[in-house]
């Protein structure tokens, strides 16, 4: 009996509807069954054409990527066998519709024919209903709970008439009852767990999303970009319920701006976008930096320069995020690893804009933003939430109220428009504690220094790292952002072979935690750096700043790494000794 | 004037300590050249502020960049001079996070129409309540004189030593097109006047323009130009009425103060507290929740 298992449905979005949602129907069942899942999508960037792919990885223990071979695929056309086939496990299945094709030799002991198209034109009266059909079938071969599919398929179609609900319901079950009758080669019960704990599933997206409003998100304000948008999507429908409000502005630069003036007003505000988008809110970063203004930037990178790969997954606005803005304009650089770290890290996100006022961003990127992965469902009344240092009432001994007064921890607290009568002027010019208009070279310094200073104090905050693997690792991996999984996973592999390996997975990227890297630094020999970039930004990074010779590992090719690549790696390296 | 002004909207005060004009001007003195028309815009918005008796807490001025972006600093309003060309956006994240502010946005020409054109139209679009004064000097005066896209073939700067190849924006004609639902213009040369359309425009539930003409006196000098062409709006104009509105626009030789245009559809925070305290009547909005759609 399996532990785990890959399955992937692909087709063309031309002629299947529901390529995306076959995948996603499974992946609630999954969740609800208590399962641990893992998702990865790949869209083209077309609305309707092209290659589409869900895929997801679901077991009885923690997942951490996506898989890289199928035990499962569900092939709508024969491109999709054609495009997707050579994933398929030795003893992998592929289910096809044989109303639309047969496949060749080569898969004669591993397909299973379901004339999909024929079920869901008969049960359903359209042939679009046949990703149904194959929910149902792959429903049986899981051994999933079939009024639970039942739900979910209600779920999917929640707004449309009861008779589409219907139509659909029998497509899903007349595909159960396929597979019912014509049995497979192999068994794909994954034994499931009896679970005190409840699950969540949720995308990256939906998960910085749901932080955002845990932390106190009132406003959002924001411009579609892909793969970014699912943020936008979920602000415009939960903001109003909290009394908050989102906009969609004109373009990225009214969004930031929008923000800095709520956050100004006394909001906590964010937006969401992709590399084009981060690019265009560069100077308005440094407004919020200059005015000391909190303000929380989502930047869900994607294949780039330019407009690139919208639809592909990239870590390579890492130095646009860390240095961007013209001037030096401090700011707080953030990386969620997985999609629970989504929605704690960005109430941390918030918790430290707040407590420093200062701009962060935090730099997803569209594989974790667009996966989707169980976690168990936050206690929330565990989770703390940090507030602005507000400027309420005049000081008691006369004092004159300074914006900007330089205090022990470069923090001053904040007068807001409608609390305090004691006004001032938000001014992106240099200014005087006062928050007056000031060139004079002395200022300037204290002024720098004052704002500077912060960043000293938060890369001593706790919580940046996590360090796992090996106690006593020779090699050792420095990560950041979605590459933990994978990382994690060729990891255990190593440490089962007796290989001494660890990792300190990053995620605060400016400041850097340094205590905490100094050391891990100083208890290896050797430290792989992986990154999904041509380049290497944070390798440059450690370079720079701790002056180790780190060995770069880069991929760029729109994907995330696999377990086995990072693995390749270690070994490498070990052999090298 | 011979309008009507407006009675829908009066910021109502906590501690009203406002008396006069000094209890609003800061201690930090203006920076622009003697007989700048941004002088008379500041001084407009002074007696504006005091006859709204609008308490300075609540009130918050948003600037963009260039002479004009100088303004609040002149006022003990809370201020917020921000970007080049953001003005509008800024202000509308201001205003939508406390809709009990009142949000002042100025602006020059350069800033409102070229750099930041591409915000006035959502603006209006979203009837978001602010007042927007754009202080149109048809030149860019902070560095030192370049055509800006109100500069008409009428004007000679120094910048353009063969003359004004472009045709001039009007401010009044866009603002009209894009549906702002209260257009007005005012003239630094006429104080009294535009401190009425100020009132007028503040105490309007909605995205409020004023085209405030303000001479560069060393760039631009245009006083002579207006001071031969404007005139008030005509008694009789409905300003109901678009039409007219774009007809008193385009009037040859003729720069019309006052009214052009008013529409009292509703404004965006309005819109958005109906449908938050709708939403939390249905119920479904707590944290607990929103997790259990991902159950």
């Amino acid at each position: 009996m399996p532990d785990n298992l890959t399955i992937r449905a692909g087709g063309d979005t031309a002629t299947t509807t529901g390529v995306i949602s076959t995948g996603e129907m499974l992946t609630k069942a999954l969740a609800r069954s208590q399962y641990d899942v893992f998702t990865f999508r790949t869209n083209p960037a077309e609305i309707k054409g092209g290659q589409a792919m869900f895929q997801v990885r679901m077991g009885n223990h923690p997942i951490l990527s996506q898989g890289s071979y199928l035990d499962i695929l569900v092939a709508y056309d024969e491109e999709s066998l054609k495009v997707q086939g050579k994933d398929l496990k030795p003893d992998g299945l592929a289910i096809f519709d044989s109303d639309a094709f047969f496949p060749d030799d080569n898969y004669a002991k591993r397909s299973y024919g379901v004339p999909m198209t024929s079920i869901a034109a008969k049960e359903s009266g359209t042939k679009k209903a046949k990703n149904m059909v194959a929910v149902g079938v792959v429903g049986e071969f899981l051994g999933l709970p079939i009024q639970s599919v039942r739900d979910i398929v209600r779920e999917q179609f929640l707004h449309k008439p009861q008779a589409v609900i219907d139509s659909n319901i029998k497509s899903m079950e007349a595909g159960w009852a396929w597979a019912l009758k014509n049995s497979c080669s192999r068994d794909f019960l994954v034994k499931p767990r009896q679970l005190k704990t409840v699950k969540l599933v949720m995308s990256g997206n939906e998960a910085m999303a749901a932080g955002a409003v845990h932390a106190g998100c009132r406003y959002y304000a924001g411009y579609p970009i892909t793969p970014a948008s699912e943020i936008l999507e979920f602000m415009e429908k939960e903001l109003p319920k909290f009394d908050g409000v989102t906009i969609q502005t004109e373009d990225e630069i009214a969004a930031v701006t929008s923000c800095i003036g709520a956050s100004f007003a006394g909001a906590k505000a964010m937006t969401a976008t992709s590399g084009p988008g981060l690019s265009l809110m560069m100077e308005a970063l440094g407004l919020a930096s200059m005015l000391e203004l909190p303000i929380v930037i989502v930047d869900c990178q994607r294949g780039g320069p330019s407009t690139g790969m919208p639809t592909k997954t990239e870590q390579s606005d890492l130095f646009g995020a860390v240095y961007g803005s013209h001037g030096e304009a401090p700011r707080v650089v953030l990386a969620p690893a997985n999609v629970k770290d989504c929605f704690f890290g960005m109430i941390k996100a918030f918790n430290i804009a707040e407590k420093y006022q200062i701009p962060v961003i935090m730099l997803s990127d569209q594989s974790l933003s667009q996966r989707t992965q169980t976690f168990t469902r936050p206690k929330l009344e565990a989770v703390e939430i940090w507030n602005r240092a507000r400027h309420l009432e005049p000081a008691a001994d006369g004092h004159e109220y300074l914006r900007y007064r330089i205090t022990e921890n470069s923090v001053s607290p904040m007068a807001i428009p409608g609390e305090s009568a004691e006004t001032y002027v938000a001014t992106g010019l240099e200014h005087n504690e006062r928050g007056d208009p000031n060139y004079t070279p002395a200022n300037h310094f204290r002024m720098m220094s004052k704002r500077h200073k912060k960043l000293e104090r938060i890369s001593r905050e706790k919580g940046f790292t996590r360090r796992f693997g090996d106690e006593h690792a020779k090699v050792g991996i420095l990560s950041w952002g979605s590459t933990e999984g994978p990382i994690e996973g060729a990891i255990r592999k190593a440490n089962q072979l007796g290989y001494e390996v660890a990792a300190l997975q990053v995620k605060m990227l400016h400041p850097l935690p340094d205590e905490e890297i100094r050391h891990f630094l100083g208890s290896v020999e050797h430290v792989i750096v992986p990154e999904i970039n041509f380049t290497g930004q944070f390798a440059h990074m450690l370079r720079a700043r701790y002056m180790v010779p780190v060995i770069s590992l880069n991929k760029c090719a729109g994907v995330p790494f696999t377990p086995e690549e990072i693995f390749g790696k270690i070994e490498e390296v070990i052999a090298r000794k | 004037m011979g309008q009507e002004i407006s009675k829908e909207k009066g910021p109502t005060m906590a501690n009203g300590g406002v008396r006069t004009i000094a209890d609003i001007k800061s201690n930090v003195t203006p920076i622009w050249c003697p007989g700048c028309g941004d002088f008379g815009v500041l001084s407009a918005l002074y007696r504006a502020i005091l006859a709204m008796d609008l308490d300075l807490k609540n009130t918050v001025i948003v600037s963009g960049i260039g002479c004009s972006g100088r303004l609040p600093i002149f006022t003990k309003c809370y201020g917020f001079h921000g970007v080049h060309g953001r003005v509008l956006p800024t202000a509308t994240g201001v205003k939508l996070a406390n809709p009990k502010l009142t949000v002042i946005a100025v602006g020059g020409d350069g800033d409102g129409l070229a750099i930041g054109g591409g915000h006035f139209p959502h603006a209006a679009k979203r009837n978001v309540d602010i007042t927007y004064i754009m202080m149109d000097n048809s030149v860019y005066g902070l560095t030192k004189g370049q055509g800006s896209p109100t500069t008409s073939s009428d004007f000679h700067l120094k910048s353009l030593p063969y003359g004004v190849r472009e045709v001039n924006l009007n401010p009044v004609a866009l603002a009209l097109a894009y549906n702002v639902s209260y257009v007005a213009r005012a003239y630094s040369g006429q104080i009294e006047q535009m401190t009425q359309l100020y009132t007028d425009a503040i105490r309007h539930k909605g995205f409020s323009f004023v085209h405030s003409i303000s001479p560069c006196t060393v760039f631009n000098d245009t006083y002579k130009y207006y001071r031969e062409r404007v005139a008030g709006i005509p008694k009789e104009h409905d300003p109901a009425d678009k039409k007219a509105a774009l007809d008193l626009w385009q009037t040859r030789g003729k720069v019309y103060l006052g009214l052009f245009y008013r529409d009292l559809r509703e404004d965006l925070s309005s819109q958005v507290a109906r449908l938050s305290s709708g939403l939390k009547a249905a119920g479904g909005a707590t944290m607990e929740d929103l997790l259990d759609e991902f159950v």
